[in-house]
């Protein structure tokens, strides 16, 4: 059977002409954030109310050719990044955007808007600095501050319509690397890019290309990395869930670079909507014909396989993910060899991060030079960061490399917060970036320019880019216990040094923050932090030390607070507190002496009450029964 | 009569199998559809898995106890996932399970209520972090959680099961 070559240019064309028809598209986001808030309600509600308000409105851009076009079309979106303000949803060509949309708003959305054009005041994003509102969408300082390269297209089409991702050039140059290029062309684009891995190592793709296609092998994989376990990290579901095809189309170009004609996509299962899109889009791609058999009637075949993750956060290392795939524990393997050489079932196989082949698509399509006009030239272009924690304005963000701290967290994440959510100007005290690999950088890196290197030399990483404000409540040995906590769980036990560096790295950790550390304590935590780095088999024991590493280096002070003086700055570490009660508050009710499981708290009735230190277990009961707030420290 | 819920049992199990074409490599997979089935997966059942793929059962145990998603007991009606990635975890996630625990009498030992009706469980981050502290019941996300929303949720659950 010969098959029938998709024809882009003429699905382009049909996008057009049904496009430039609309009188308005209305884009609702239907990323995990959104929906969790409610989206896909607000979605229902819109078009029941602009249906019984006689509007022509859509719902797909497919149509018979006997049927009028449409009005108004209203479709969902991937992530459009605010997640904090959703559901959001924005009007073309007005670019109106509207937050924490619900759907009893709808009827005003509609009679205001599409009757009457005007906005709806009250759903209009309010800067909570400066209490500022802004109709556009492209107005509000935490989108003009960006630039959304490889972000681009979500939240701005619809992701699950392969027609529109088409229609907005997409495959266009996955076409071009099967019927007009080499794989030693598509490689040298690649190098010249200097695109490099944005998984954590940040090392240069094009470069692991070429050691791949160099091997002489029957058969190859290109992986697609989806197991982005970072905790607070999430760029790359963004990327799977709101423009899926692009990353399809990245792996289209990976394999034909480097001669492979299968590709997994290994996604957590933590992601069920993620998983769903991308496997949704492949069945399309491979409907299409875009996957398959002698893709765009060249002499190449491709075809996908998506993967869901069982759940460890080890199997983002590459060489577990693979044993993953292969239906064993997910277990890292020593390297070399590396996967370039033997890899998935002991074939070359290449494996990039989501971000980084989502990248690819827009490399191929622009050219090398254009990409290197971003970002800086060690680090070229942009980088999507996972902006969270106690930040006025969370969300998924992307800047050119060499954007610094201030630049994103007080112009994109409008100022830190302090507990309540309140904007605080002086609440800054650490940025935890790149997750449980990377570490805590103070004030003073706030004007650092960011990218790969400048962030290494200073003892943490860019990491896969999650970026966690943290105010002056944090307490920092808290944090460096987290992570410990965190990768002390991940550990897959296979090296020792991992394993058990990490649980007494842990135990340590929890000496410090229990009372119970010497300045031996603190020697001997850096002494093995430094040999879990230089011992570990695999990136997640080499770099689990580094929150560690970082903190005791930057916030020295605090840690020997703890350490000599017993005592927590912020009053978080529960060990360390001292409880008291408050004479002139405390109206001799009995109510904490009568719950005290230790029986520390004296004092005559109608009187005020005290604590014997001595006795007292720092249980926190006597504060949580006080009617007078009598109770402070614990 | 309990043999033949058993062999029902299998039938079911039989059919993943074969739908991965008894391919050992599929090992994830098809425990991953298993579980989708009974909720978590029974000792008999990886036992049989394991002679159905040609593995020893140490081998498919081995991978079941390795992933956090597989489960070897039963899990309850209602799993209530509790994120502890950064974001939640700095916005007092731990107080939320904290106060589920308490509420429902669990603990980081014992996950599941004995009426198999809750199991509450932290889990690394879910990705949401824009909505942080964020709690998910049966894959369904709810943000920006208080101790009293979180609580309010269990407190509708148990209304709804108690009027069936």
């Amino acid at each position: 059977m010969i098959k029938q070559n998709i024809n882009l240019e003429e699905i382009r064309a049909d996008y057009h002409s049904s496009i430039e028809t609309l009188k308005h598209r209305v884009i609702i986001c239907a990323g995990t954030g959104c929906v969790a808030n409610g989206s896909l309600d607000v979605y229902d509600a819109l078009v029941k109310e602009l249906e019984s308000k006689g509007l022509n409105v859509k719902v797909s851009l497919k149509r018979e050719d006997d049927e009028p076009k449409g009005d108004i079309y209203v479709s969902p979106s991937g992530c459009q990044g605010f997640c904090q303000m959703g559901p959001l949803v924005t009007i073309e060509p007005e670019g109106y955007l509207y937050v924490k949309v619900k759907p009893q708003d709808v009827p005003e959305i509609v009679e205001q808007t599409f009757i009457h054009k005007q906005p709806v005041e009250r759903l209009l994003y309010k800067n909570p600095a400066d209490g500022k509102v802004y109709a556009k969408h492209n107005d509000i300082p935490f989108y003009r501050r960006q630039n959304r390269y490889v972000l681009g297209e979500c939240g701005l089409i619809h992701p699950e319509d392969l027609d529109e991702y088409i229609g907005k050039g997409g495959y266009a140059a996955a076409r071009k690397a099967y019927t007009e290029m080499t794989s030693q062309e598509i490689c040298d684009i690649m190098i010249k890019s200097g695109l490099r891995g944005r998984g954590g190592g940040g090392f240069p793709t094009g470069k692991k290309w070429v050691f791949t296609l160099s091997e002489q092998s029957d058969k190859k994989y290109v992986i697609c990395n989806g197991d982005e376990g970072d905790p607070g990290a999430f760029m790359d579901r963004s990327l799977m869930e709101g423009n899926p095809h692009r990353i399809v189309e990245g792996m289209m170009i990976a394999a034909r670079a480097i001669g492979a004609d299968e590709g997994y996509v290994y996604v957590r299962a933590e992601y069920p909507l993620a998983v769903q899109r991308i496997r949704r889009a492949v069945a399309d791609a491979e409907a299409a014909g875009l996957l398959g058999d002698l893709v765009f009637g060249s002499e190449y075949n491709f075809r996908m396989v998506v993967m869901e993750g069982a759940g460890a956060f080890v199997c983002g290392e590459e060489t577990a993910l693979m044993a993953s795939i292969e239906g064993l524990r997910g277990m890292p393997r020593p390297k070399p060899p590396f996967p370039a050489q033997s890899g998935l079932w002991g074939k070359p196989t290449v494996i990039n991060n989501v971000e980084t082949l989502a990248t690819v698509p827009l490399i191929l399509r622009n050219g090398s030079q254009a990409y290197r006009r971003l970002g800086t030239d060690g680090s070229p272009g942009t980088k999507t960061f996972a902006l969270t924690g106690h930040v006025a304005n969370t969300g998924l963000i992307e800047v050119p490399f060499g954007s610094t701290l201030r630049e994103i967290i007080f112009e994109i994440g409008g100022g830190v917060t302090d507990k309540f959510g309140n904007p605080d100007p002086d609440g800054f005290k650490a940025v935890q970036i790149g997750g449980p690999s990377g570490g805590c950088l103070t004030e003073e890196f706030l004007d650092l320019p960011l990218d790969f290197d400048s962030v290494r030399s200073i003892g943490a990483m860019v990491g896969s880019g999650g970026l966690v404000v943290m105010n002056k409540n944090t307490c920092m040995v808290q944090v460096a216990h987290f992570f410990m906590q965190f990768t002390q769980n991940e550990s897959c036990g296979k090296c020792i040094p991992c394993r058990e560096g990490t649980k007494q790295m842990l135990a340590l950790l929890e000496d410090i923050m229990e009372g119970r550390a010497t300045a031996d304590t603190l020697a001997l935590l850096e002494d093995l932090a430094k040999a879990v780095q230089v011992g570990s088999l695999c990136g997640l024991g080499k770099t689990a030390p580094n929150p560690v590493l970082s903190t005791l280096k930057h916030f020295r002070e605090e840690c020997e607070a703890h350490v000599f003086d017993k005592r927590c700055p912020t009053g978080q570490c529960k060990a360390l507190a001292v409880p008291e009660i408050l004479a002139d508050r405390c109206k001799g009710c009995t109510a904490c002496a009568k719950k005290c499981p230790v029986g520390a708290i004296r004092g005559e009735r109608k009187q005020p009450h005290v604590i014997d230190p001595k006795l007292c277990i720092k249980c926190g009961t006597c504060a949580q029964v006080c009617k007078f707030n009598a109770i402070v420290g614990v | 009569m309990e043999t033949q819920l058993k062999m029902k049992k299998f039938e079911r199990v039989c059919q993943i199998i074969d739908k991965y074409e008894q391919n050992p490599n599929k090992l994830i997979p098809i425990l991953q559809e298993i579980q989708k089935e009974y909720r978590y997966l029974p000792e008999e059942v990886m036992a049989y898995v394991a002679t159905c793929l040609g593995l020893s059962p140490a081998r498919v145990y081995g991978v079941a106890s390795f992933y956090a998603n597989f489960a070897l007991k039963p899990k309850g009606k209602y799993v209530i996932h509790v994120c502890d990635g950064t974001a939640c975890h700095v916005k007092g996630s731990g107080e939320i399970k904290k106060a589920l625990y308490k509420k429902l009498t669990l603990s980081a030992e014992k996950k599941t209520t004995d009426d198999l009706l809750f199991t509450v469980e932290a889990v690394s981050c879910l990705g949401a972090c824009g909505l942080a502290p964020v709690i998910t019941i049966n894959d369904k996300v709810y943000g920006q959680m208080t101790i009293e929303h979180a609580e309010q949720l269990v407190d509708e659950i148990l209304e709804k099961e108690q009027r069936k």
